[in-house]
């Protein structure tokens, strides 16, 4: 057997020194959120959420030494071994695990619990690279594509009959893997048209206005364009499309579903519509974070989150912590830690000289961004309220666990760039 | 190919973390809105706590509804210069209690923090409200927060009612959606508990502006940012109100119970259990203190009979064993079986009246239990086995699924909490009992008249004779026949559930029963203009205490519109007190008033409890 030279060397550091920063804040901010004044205690207290997440935080940093040790080739290698595994863990889910919160996502093990589809996201971005990596794969071969399609359908179906709706969300993300790895834009800007669509559809209530709209657009292209015949036919075509689908989710919204499931739809696109339900925890996150200005009340003197009405206060609603006691400065200083993060990401992507390693670093840099831009954007009213965890700052060892797999696997495909090209 | 894509990411990437410093650029820096929103002293937060939903009984006269009630509360970082002479004063307190009150708040330390608003003192009344509220202004960082409380305009159903109270330190844990918050009241049993999701609302949050001086100036951005509390759903009990007060009278010092069911519904018309309590006991300021008494009491009145007491249920249980003798064809309605008295095995089968050869209906009028005793042996020794014992075991096994499919052995599901199982030996039961040595027919035979290991709750003896009525079917029984504006029961209440035997069987039991009071052992339950169809118990007790008196009855025969069942503790024969008290409900319920004082007299004089 080969062996693995030292590659402390090689190890991206710049993006390891990210990491360790953001889950040092993380941290921080998770003993900030569950600090009481009066009780003295300590952030290594083992009865708060803060001690926890240090021991999973060290828990981490044994996992990622761990990935750095075992052969890069395994990753490869056991992809798909990973991923039926994977699915059957994620099949029995339902059947053996144990109901936290309303969804039977965890399964138990002793007192301690993991939640496997933290774990499906890293298993399915080896699976879907290991196959965009094969010999005599196509991204314009329709069989191909289906493939990928199926490869992130079947965990995302299986995790929504945990009810973890948020979770199951975050598998969309790989569209844009397929989008770098050379599928045609056109799914991707049909996909942004329909969702847009719908949500139009929904949040104006006379849908005539919409048709009016597209009728303008028609008009605009037809004058402004080149005026073929088969492309004014064909844009007509088009449009009289749309506007068919227009009417038929009209149809469904307004006349199938009852009224109460409409204000949840509703509810979802905008918080306003249920300020008994989701906007109310928007509101109150708002409020915490306002009341943060731009320098924040400082660290453990914020009181919005010691009067509980922000919820989930140390795992999806962390951020709220971060913008009360650290301001606009602080939230800037995550944000920016974040872009620079992801950007890194992709620049090590970019320089991977084979397509396994890239299309595995464009998913590792997706779902990451995935999490960042929905939880952030919920937190601050910019998106439905939907709960997933911020990376490395959200208390929890599954998704921490989750998170930090996902990205030494891939510093350690990208500390072996070199090898993978000796191998071919 | 795919140039320039990379390209896209980056500026995606890059683009939403602009829009979220834009965003939160408005939300911290230049909206400052949100800042005063959070700012406590000039914004008052308020908690907006929901109206509780009301009970209503079947004809809609109102059951249990709120009354508001004010706590002062306390943000301890808030309170400036507080003036302890003129504190005390105002608020009828001596320097020690004010000092020891502030050593109260402090003494929980877990759940105390000086900005978070916490409980001063509760339950103020209606007079000490009017007299502090002016002079609040006075006191920076108290303040009155208001909140209701249950109030009963009947003194009775307290069992089924059950009371509301402030939410356990184990509850608060167990409350995984996080709905509750410390000092929050809860349903803690009987309605109030079962349908406490129903029942709770949804609490609003108001802010409001105040003043330097803390004095409130309306509500915030016209309530832009308030929401408000929902109130809970009304519930319209299935209970007959005037019958429930009435079933208590009759109760009046005895223990036991009184369950009456509408049969083509399920639906409980009266619940009474004996010895009882009043509900008002239990809310407003004595809480606590009436709590301890009551839960003390040696009679038990929290004790919830109909559904809790586990009793053997006596020759009742013969109509369940004739009618599954029936369906198993060991006998049919003209099998005759001599009385032979005295002399069967145990004691415990000695008969009783003047009998001697008797058909089906003829044992069940005399409540005959030789025969019943040689009922049960064909039923378990069928022969379907060479050996006794395992034939018996056979027998029973068989035995046991058709009386399970009445109900029995298992809790029916009444939408109250804590409902007992009762118990219906099985083979393995046997096998425990008899620590796995064998048993036969010769070792269990007591069961055939409703002694021995037989328990059976008495919500389960109504429901028993609410099934003979309906010639084999049963609607589980409850006492909310609407929730809500939807306005109609749980689903589960709206399920038949049909029993192992035919239905053809039952015109034998009922004739038997309509012949129990019309000749038989239950002549005191006889009304005119009516024909009833019951069945008297005597569960043996003697000789260390008397008797418990049992009945179960339903009426009219045809189109059946009360079923009932009375269990009074160590009141002797069935034919007495249990036979009474059903007729007098059933008239009460069928003609709204009772025409046999002498009967009523008799019951109302009688006290069985045993102090």
């Amino acid at each position: 057997m080969r062996r693995d030279y030292d590659i402390s060397g090689k190890i991206d550091w710049t993006t390891v020194t990210i990491y360790l920063a953001l889950v040092t804040f993380g941290w921080i901010n998770v003993f900030a959120s569950v600090y009481d004044e009066t009780a003295h205690q300590s952030i290594f207290d083992l009865s708060l959420n803060s001690g926890r997440q240090l021991m999973f935080i060290v828990a981490s940093g044994i996992i990622a030494i761990a990935i750095t040790i075992i052969d890069m080739r395994f990753y490869e290698t056991f992809a798909y071994v990973l991923y039926f595994v994977l699915l059957f863990i994620l099949f029995l889910v339902p059947i053996i695990g144990k109901e936290v919160g309303g969804n039977k996502a965890w399964i138990g093990i002793g007192s301690f619990g993991v939640q496997p589809s933290e774990f499906a996201k890293f298993i399915t971005a080896l699976a879907i690279a290991k196959y965009i990596g094969s010999v005599g794969f196509r991204m314009d071969n329709l069989r191909n594509q289906a493939v990928l399609f199926i490869l992130i359908g079947l965990p995302m179906g299986l995790i929504l009959l945990q009810k973890d709706t948020g979770t199951a969300l975050v598998f969309t993300i790989f569209i844009l893997v397929f989008f770098r790895e050379g599928m045609s834009p056109f799914l991707l800007v049909t996909g942004i048209c329909s969702a847009t669509i719908f949500i139009l559809t929904l949040l104006i209530p006379n849908p005539i206005y919409l048709h009016i709209g597209i009728g303008i657009i028609l008009i605009g292209l037809i004058i402004f364009g080149k005026k073929k015949v088969s492309r004014i036919v064909l844009l007509t075509i088009g449009a009289l499309l749309i506007s068919g689908v227009i009417e038929s989710v009209d149809y469904v919204v307004k006349d199938v579903l009852k009224p109460h499931q409409q204000n949840r739809i509703k509810a979802l696109i905008n918080p306003d519509a249920d300020p008994l339900g989701f906007g109310w925890n928007v509101t109150q996150s708002k409020i915490a974070i306002g009341s943060g200005g731009a320098f924040g009340k400082g660290f453990l003197k914020g009181t919005q989150t010691k009067f509980d009405f922000v919820p989930e206060q140390s795992t999806d609603f962390i951020f709220c912590t971060i913008g009360e006691e650290h301001g606009w400065m602080g939230s800037l200083i995550v944000i920016a830690l974040f872009v620079t993060f992801l950007l890194r990401l992709v620049f090590l992507a970019e320089r991977q000289k084979n397509r396994f390693a890239r299309a595995y670093g464009y998913s590792v840099a997706c779902i990451f961004f995935f999490h960042f831009a929905v939880n952030i954007g919920m937190t601050i009213g910019l998106f439905p309220v939907i709960g997933i965890p911020l990376p490395f700052f959200s208390y929890g060892g599954s998704s921490l666990w989750g998170f930090t797999i996902l990205l030494f696997i891939f510093l350690k495909l990208d500390a072996h760039r070199g090898q993978v090209l000796q191998r071919i | 190919m795919n140039e320039g894509r990379k390209e896209i990411f980056q500026i995606v990437f890059v683009l939403v973390g602009i829009i979220f410093l834009v965003k939160l650029f408005f939300v911290q820096v230049a909206d400052k809105r949100y800042a005063e929103l959070a700012d406590s002293n000039s914004i008052l937060r308020e908690v907006e706590y929901p109206f509780r939903g009301l009970i209503k009984d079947r004809y809609g006269k109102l059951i249990v509804y709120n009354t508001p009630e004010y706590d002062l509360d306390v943000v301890v970082n808030d309170i400036k210069g507080l003036d302890s002479s003129k504190f005390c004063q105002v608020f009828n307190l001596t320097r020690e209690e004010l000092r020891k009150k502030f050593k109260e708040l402090k003494a929980h330390k877990k759940e105390y923090s000086p900005v978070k608003p916490m409980l001063f003192i509760d339950r103020l009344s209606n007079e000490d409200f009017a007299k502090v509220q002016d002079r609040l202004d006075e006191f920076p960082g108290f303040f009155i927060q208001a909140r209701t409380t249950r109030s009963y305009t009947t003194s009775g159903l307290a069992n089924a009612l059950g009371y509301v109270s402030e939410i356990s330190k184990d509850d608060l844990k167990k409350d995984e959606a996080k709905f509750y918050k410390q000092g929050d009241y809860i349903g803690q049993s009987g309605i109030e508990a079962f349908y406490e999701k129903q029942l709770r609302g949804k609490r609003g949050l108001r802010f409001k502006l105040r003043d330097v001086k803390g004095i409130e100036k309306g509500s915030y951005q016209d309530g832009k940012y308030d929401t408000l509390s929902v109130p809970g759903e009304d519930l319209i009990s299935s209970i007959d109100l005037e019958l429930q007060l009435y079933g208590e009278k009759l109760m009046n010092g005895k223990a036991g119970s009184i369950v009456a069911i509408e049969p083509s519904t399920g639906e409980i018309l009266a619940l009474v259990s004996g010895p009882s309590y009043d509900p008002n006991l239990l809310t407003g300021r004595n809480y606590s203190s009436n709590f301890k008494l009551i839960s003390s009491d040696s009679m038990k009145p929290l004790f919830n009979r109909p559904l809790m007491a586990q009793y053997r249920p006596g020759s009742i249980f013969k109509i369940v064993q004739a009618l599954t003798a029936l369906q198993e064809k060991v006998i049919t309605p003209e099998t005759r079986i001599p009385c032979i008295r005295k002399g069967m095995p145990g004691g415990i089968m000695d008969c009783h009246g003047s009998h001697t050869n008797e058909d089906l209906r003829g044992g069940i009028t005399n409540s005959c239990n030789p025969y019943f005793y040689n009922v049960l042996r064909r039923m378990l020794n069928q022969g379907k086995a060479n050996d006794p014992y395992s034939d018996t075991r056979i027998g029973l096994a068989e035995w046991d699924k058709h009386i399970n499919s009445f109900g029995f052995g298992t809790q029916l599901g009444i939408d109250l909490p804590n409902e007992k199982n009762g118990l219906v030996p099985t083979p393995a039961y046997y096998d425990r009992a008899y620590n796995n040595r064998p048993w036969k027919f010769s070792n269990i035979y007591s069961i055939a008249i409703g002694e021995g290991e037989n328990l059976v709750v008495p919500l389960q003896m109504a429901n028993f004779a609410a099934t003979v009525a309906n010639h084999g079917y049963y609607y589980t029984p409850h006492l909310i026949k609407a929730v809500g504006k939807e306005g109609l029961p749980l689903p589960q209440f709206r399920e038949r559930h049909y029993t192992t035997i035919d239905s053809s069987y039952f015109k034998v039991a009922i004739d038997a029963m309509q012949q129990v009071v019309e000749e038989g052992t239950g002549r005191n339950a006889w009304l005119p203009d009516v024909v009833v169809c019951g069945k008297t118990g005597t569960v043996q007790m003697e000789p260390i205490a008397t008797d418990h008196s049992v009945f179960i009855a339903f009426a009219p025969r045809d189109n059946p519109k009360i079923a009932i069942s009375v269990y009074v503790e160590n009141a002797g024969q069935g034919a007495l007190a249990g036979a009474m008290i059903a007729s007098l409900m059933i008239e009460k319920y069928l003609f709204g008033a009772t025409r046999r004082q002498y009967v009523e007299d008799f019951i109302l004089t009688k006290k069985y409890l045993e102090f």
